[in-house]
């Protein structure tokens, strides 16, 4: 009786080592898949290249996208807070008579701001931005009126009321004209919603396109090396031994093929930034293009090493089984 | 070692490929199968290395009752199996190295071990000059030595094989034949399938015959001799 703690520590010991053996045995099993996969990869690098290159364009092309969203976004949310009305004034109505107006206006709870712009100011603004200087110059007289811009306490999205105020301040003698500058933003963001949508169905079609790409290409080397699969099986390799080269090959079309997107992303956007930061200059603005980010990367990464897996994976439960040594 | 008690085996479609099998093989035996193509000598080492499933009767491999090995078990269960084929089987796209390491990269083992395996095992055929080789820069005699340094490079209890004569010269054939009796000296269960009847005789061991499924003698050389 008083031997049996002993052997049980020992039992547990040896239960112990043997756990340690098989899990450093399960290791290296799988870093000698990782860098085998690596070593059949690099043995036909230009096929190998090709269908990365693919798999690198069906993940770029929806990323693109996103990005170009993004910075799309980026850009109109500036202006999504800056709902504004402008007040175009009869032409008669002197610069001082608007600025009276537009103190008046700033009395109303519903409006929080009313800016004039002079009527010569206009005129200089519309002669540096339009490019019709030299017309403008041909006429005697300024033909623009001068304008009240009017910034609203109320919310874009409430379009009662916010027409409610604009009946209200076309209805002063003095207004010709009020024109909603917000509406056609609204109408920007649902467009980019659908563009969104799009970019979606899209982002799907890609993502199965990958899959059947790899799943494709793991079948033909399956099928290129039966006769290896077959003596590993007949020299007792277990199913999970044999499907994990393949699996391990997987991986590396997604990891390789997202490397390949980022590039493609990266100098695509490299070389869009130039002219971009050009024509925001001419709309005054600091505008930048925003880049894939790290964070937007690693996304790219874990999307392209999932696909990849997956099809891999697919693969190798389809056709791996039907092979049996003859 | 091997044991089969009434064995039937038909393949799907009806083809009765081998019929009530009796047949008891000890461990440490070297024992050779012949009879004609079609005879069932393939199928025999087949369903031993659980390649094909008997239909009826019972077969006893090392201990193990061959019904009650479930399909995933199989794996582990081979690795107590050497296997060599007519057509040797090699990866053309690996070196003799690696070609002899398999069974052992299957099995799991330590870089080192595997190193020091395969050098005595290719030694013992003498071609540890040739371990960074592909198989298509050897002749066919060499070859089939690499087959049977894999074969027997993770000490298995069973050898299996099938027709490994079947492409040499007698010369050759005699010298893969010594070799494979070698391995037997050291304990390891041999099994061979050849239609070389000359020289299995001369080999002085157990022969069973085969003839249409059924077993038609099951002698030794000298005994058949005799008859």
């Amino acid at each position: 009786m008083s031997a049996t703690p002993a052997k049980n520590t020992r039992a547990k010991k040896s239960v112990k080592t043997e756990l340690k053996r098989r899990f450093d045995m399960w290791l290296l099993q799988h870093a000698q898949a990782l860098v085998f996969s690596l070593g059949q990869y690099a043995k036909h690098p230009i096929n190998n290249l090709l269908t990365t290159a693919v798999i690198g364009i069906s993940l770029a092309l929806p990323t693109s996208f996103y990005l170009l969203l993004d910075n799309v976004r980026l850009v109109s949310s500036g202006w999504d807070g800056s709902l504004q009305v402008t007040l175009f004034l009869q032409n008669d109505v002197s610069d001082d008579d608007a600025f009276t107006i537009a103190k008046q206006l700033q009395t109303n709870q519903k409006i929080d701001d009313a800016t004039v712009i002079k009527r010569a100011d206009a005129l200089a603004e519309y002669q540096t931005l339009s490019g019709f200087a030299d017309a403008l110059d041909a006429l005697d007289e300024n033909p623009l009126p001068a304008v009240i811009i009017v910034h609203p306490t109320l919310d874009s999205a409430d379009e009662k009321d916010i027409a409610a105020l604009i009946t209200e301040l076309e209805k002063l003698p003095e207004v010709d004209n009020a024109q909603y500058d917000s509406q056609w933003i609204n109408r920007l963001l649902y467009l980019l919603d659908i563009v969104n949508r799009v970019i979606i169905i899209l982002s799907t079609l890609l993502a199965l396109a990958v899959l059947l790409i790899v799943g494709n290409t793991i079948r033909l080397a399956i099928f290129n090396r039966r006769a290896e699969i077959e003596i590993t099986k007949l020299f007792g390799g277990t199913d999970s031994f044999i499907q994990r080269p393949f699996l391990y090959s997987g991986l590396w079309y997604g990891i390789f093929g997202s490397l390949i997107a980022w590039l493609l992303i990266t100098v695509s956007m490299q070389m869009l930034r130039g002219p971009v930061k050009q024509m925001a200059n001419l709309y005054a603005s600091d505008f930048e293009l925003i880049g894939l980010g790290i964070g937007n990367s690693l996304m790219m990464l874990g999307i392209g090493v999932t696909l990849g897996l997956i099809g891999s994976w697919i693969s190798v439960k389809r056709h791996l089984r039907a092979i049996e040594p003859v | 070692m091997i044991r089969f008690t009434n064995v039937n085996m038909a393949y799907p479609g009806g083809n009765e490929a081998l019929k009530n099998i009796n047949l008891d093989i000890a461990q440490g035996a070297m024992v050779y199968i012949t009879g004609r193509s079609g005879a069932g000598k393939s199928t025999l080492l087949r369903l031993i290395a659980l390649i094909d499933r008997h239909t009826r009767g019972q077969i006893i491999v090392n201990g193990q009752n061959l019904e009650r090995v479930r399909n995933r078990r199989i794996p582990l269960f081979r690795r107590h199996i050497g296997f060599m084929f007519q057509d040797h089987r090699l990866l053309f796209d690996r070196t003799v190295f690696d070609n002899v390491a398999l069974p052992l990269v299957i099995a799991g083992y330590r870089h080192q071990e595997i190193k020091k395996r395969v050098h005595a095992a290719l030694d013992k055929v003498s071609l540890l000059t040739k371990m960074n080789s592909y198989p298509m820069a050897l002749s066919g005699g060499e070859q089939q030595r690499v087959g049977v340094a894999r074969a027997v490079v993770h000490r298995p209890a069973l050898l299996l094989a099938d027709e490994p004569t079947g492409n040499l010269d007698p010369a050759l054939s005699w010298d893969t034949m010594k070799l494979f009796e070698q391995f037997n000296q050291v304990g390891v269960t041999v099994l061979i399938a050849s239609h070389d009847l000359d020289m299995i005789k001369r080999m002085q061991k157990r022969i069973i015959t085969l003839k249409n499924g059924r077993l038609l003698s099951n002698s030794t050389s000298s005994q058949e001799d005799s008859e």
